[in-house]
């Protein structure tokens, strides 16, 4: 699955790509430390992220996504694979060459309270950057620090207050300052929400889009919850047990979920709307361990497609296309490259035919 | 009208602390009916968690439930039984469902140890049969092999079965209510749905009725029947479910709907609720939400809202009500009802 992917962008060189990205944990198990299967947090992820929008990715708990996000700012390595940015190699990159290249990648972190030096006046904290990657001397570091407060909804003589002087809101506003304060060209926002009450997330959801509007900024966007996606994120790559099983425009993923998995994770979202009551697709069980993930189709013990077979668990299937920009990782949804010879001889008995429960489909209201 | 299961009357709780009275809850009002659902919804600090730990009395000091309030539950005030009386109450009439499953059960135990203490202290039940009870009481919250899985302790389970697990100790005594304090806060959405699942099969099962705290208006759309909002420690809005999200009338409640981005909604700007929570220490004056309200005008800063009816069986603490509506069902500050409301 390496070379080009077909999706999005059209022409547009990608600001950063991911190809085959892995990244696996070793485990200890026991007191003499005997080597245990590794945790496969990645396995195998690829996709590009194209200049000024926003990739959503999203997923549950041990899906990897927080790995995936930390991998690409080489805060934890990687096992195998290649991201570049704006062309560059970035796992070719060590020392000095790599901290001047962490100044254009950034992330913002999902707890506010423990993501902020409770030492460091708030001040301290965004002028660290600045002073670090050299980008303004003396007064002017000052000047910065105070126009980025502005920027991000706070007052400037907040520079001076400690972070346990502010409300969840406000530390997250610090945070996204922090980040800005280098002049990023891509931030991984890492559940940049989550954490915060409804009318405080609304507001920190319309300053990272007027940010990114008004500096051309692109986000990776990274999220458990599917209406902050959706309402982020101009494409959206939906991940499970370490795969991308997913990857679609916002548009055509809300509506037309073609992954089992997506379809089953779109129609648990409550609907805050009691005149309508939809069905519900609910999966039975819990997520398999990374450690020791099924075989074939990560996602086949759990699957609800109807066709589902023998060959599911046998044929590790590809992402990819089955409509415009549209990629599935799914040999019973058509398209697929795996023809039907093949996957009798997997043991197949029901061939692949469309199946799009209306239950997934998330409901255009308009409103 | 029969009297309902519980009826919640000026409940207030005060925190004294060094940085001054925390007033947490502050003249609360309400009623549950038997097997019905009410949802409480509010963000951090509202009061809703110290709500229900009221309703148990498990306030801890500084925290004090203060005198003038009253929680009516079959035929006596909690607040002032006896502190046998409330044991017998506690886990038996009245369960408690946690948010965090990880730390509300104790590591030390195996689950099914956990689960059958609730026989041997309410029921006075054997150890043998009080095993089997829990074994009986896992399978029906639908956990496999729960024989072998009433060995496990907690760290050997995934949240979801945890959650399960306290559902399975709170309905071991067929309690009457159930209160849920953001119990599926802390899962994945698919887990999620089949814990709201299991807990509206349970509630159809044994007719228990549950107080669901929530600050999530999509949880509470798909299975409260009725919903209270609470802010500032204060009930600002009641109403059947449907009526609640058809006319919201507090524009709190408002602004709450509209500041939460949904599934398949237009990608516009979302309309934000400007400031934050004012602290428990220092509500403002008057309305306390008006800080932050659009339409707050000089009598929202003189005088403290009552609740003013919006439409039947809903009411709203909003001068904006009683001045553009009928004031016909307003009577002062408490309009309270009871009552199911219409479950579709």
């Amino acid at each position: 699955m390496s070379g080009g992917l077909p999706q999005g962008g059209g022409q547009r060189a990608p600001l950063l790509q991911v190809r085959d990205l892995k990244t696996h944990f070793a485990q200890r198990l026991g007191l003499f430390g005997r080597a245990g299967a590794p945790v496969r947090a990645v396995d195998g992820v690829s996709f590009d992220v194209f200049p000024g929008e926003t990739l959503g990715i999203v997923g549950e708990s041990g899906c990897g996504k927080t790995t995936l996000g930390r991998t690409i700012l080489r805060l934890i390595e990687p096992t195998a694979g290649t991201i570049h940015f704006d062309g560059v190699d970035l796992l070719a990159l060590k020392g000095s060459a790599l901290r001047a290249m962490r100044r254009h990648i950034q992330i913002i972190f999902q707890d506010p309270f423990s993501s902020l030096n409770p030492r460091l006046t708030i001040g301290a904290t965004i002028r660290e950057g600045i002073t670090v990657h050299k980008l303004a001397e003396g007064a002017e570091v000052d000047i910065r620090v105070r126009r980025l407060l502005d920027e991000v909804g706070l007052r400037p003589e907040y520079a001076s207050h400690y972070p346990h002087e502010f409300s969840g809101g406000q530390r997250q506003r610090v945070g996204i300052a922090r980040a800005l304060a280098v002049e990023p060209r891509l931030i991984v926002c890492d559940e940049p929400v989550s954490a915060l009450d409804v009318s405080v997330q609304a507001q920190v959801i319309n300053l990272l889009q007027d940010l990114q509007r008004d500096r051309g900024l692109t986000y990776l966007f990274i999220a458990h919850d599917l209406s902050v996606v959706e309402h982020m994120a101009s494409r959206v790559a939906v991940m499970y047990l370490g795969h991308i099983v997913e990857l679609a425009s916002a548009d055509d993923l809300y509506v037309e979920p073609l992954m089992p998995y997506t379809q089953a994770l779109l129609s648990a979202v409550p609907v805050p709307d009691p005149t309508k009551r939809r069905s519900r697709i609910v999966l039975t069980g819990d997520v398999p361990s990374p450690a020791n993930p099924p075989s074939g189709c990560v996602f086949h013990p759990r699957c609800h497609h109807p066709s589902r077979d023998a060959a599911c668990e046998r044929i590790v299937p590809a992402l990819e296309t089955k409509g415009t920009e549209h990629l599935v990782a799914c040999i019973k949804q058509p398209p697929t490259s795996i023809d039907w010879p093949q996957q009798q001889r997997a043991g197949a008995v029901n061939p692949a035919a469309r199946y799009l429960p209306i239950a997934a489909i998330a409901q255009r209201s308009q409103s | 009208m029969t009297e309902p299961l519980l009826r919640v009357e000026n409940l207030r709780t005060y925190f004294h602390t060094a940085a001054g009275l925390a007033r947490a809850v502050d003249g609360v009002s309400f009623s549950i009916a038997r097997g019905e659902t009410l949802g409480v919804v509010g963000e951090s600090g509202c009061g809703k968690s110290v709500t229900a730990l009221s309703m148990l009395r498990l306030v801890q000091p500084p925290g004090r439930i203060e005198p003038g309030s009253h929680i009516w539950f079959e035929g006596r005030d909690l607040l002032s039984a006896s502190d046998e009386e409330i044991r017998r109450v506690r886990g038996n009439r009245i369960a408690m469902v946690f948010q965090e499953p990880m730390t509300a059960l104790n590591p030390v135990f195996t689950v099914g140890d956990q689960i059958a203490e609730v026989a041997r202290v309410h029921d006075g039940a054997s150890r043998r049969a009080a095993w089997d009870r829990a074994v009986d009481m896992l399978s029906l919250v639908g956990i496999p092999s729960p024989r072998d899985r009433a060995s496990n302790y907690p760290h050997q389970m995934s949240g979801g079965m945890r959650q399960r697990v306290l559902i399975a100790m709170a309905l071991m005594m067929n309690p009457a209510l159930i209160i849920a304090d953001e119990p599926t806060t802390a899962l994945d959405v698919t887990i999620q749905a089949q814990i709201l699942e299991l807990l509206a099969s349970l509630q159809q099962k044994f007719g228990t009725a549950i107080l669901l705290i929530t600050h999530d208006l999509g949880v509470v759309a798909e299975v409260a029947s009725r919903v209270i909002v609470m802010y500032g420690g204060q009930v600002v809005e009641e109403a059947p479910v449907r009526s609640l999200f058809a006319e919201p009338g507090h524009p709190y409640t408002k602004g709450l709907m509209q500041a939460m981005p949904r599934v398949g909604m237009d990608r516009e700007r979302l309309v934000t609720i400007p400031g934050t929570v004012p602290p428990p220490t220092a509500w403002p004056s008057g309305c306390r939400f008006r800080d932050r309200c659009a339409f707050a005008w000089e009598r929202c800063e003189r005088e403290h809202p009552g609740l003013q009816s919006v439409a039947p069986l809903h009411t709203a603490r909003c001068h904006l009500v009683d001045s553009g509506g009928d004031d016909s069902a307003s009577s002062g500050g408490d309009t309270r009802r009871r009552g199911e409301g219409a479950r579709p």
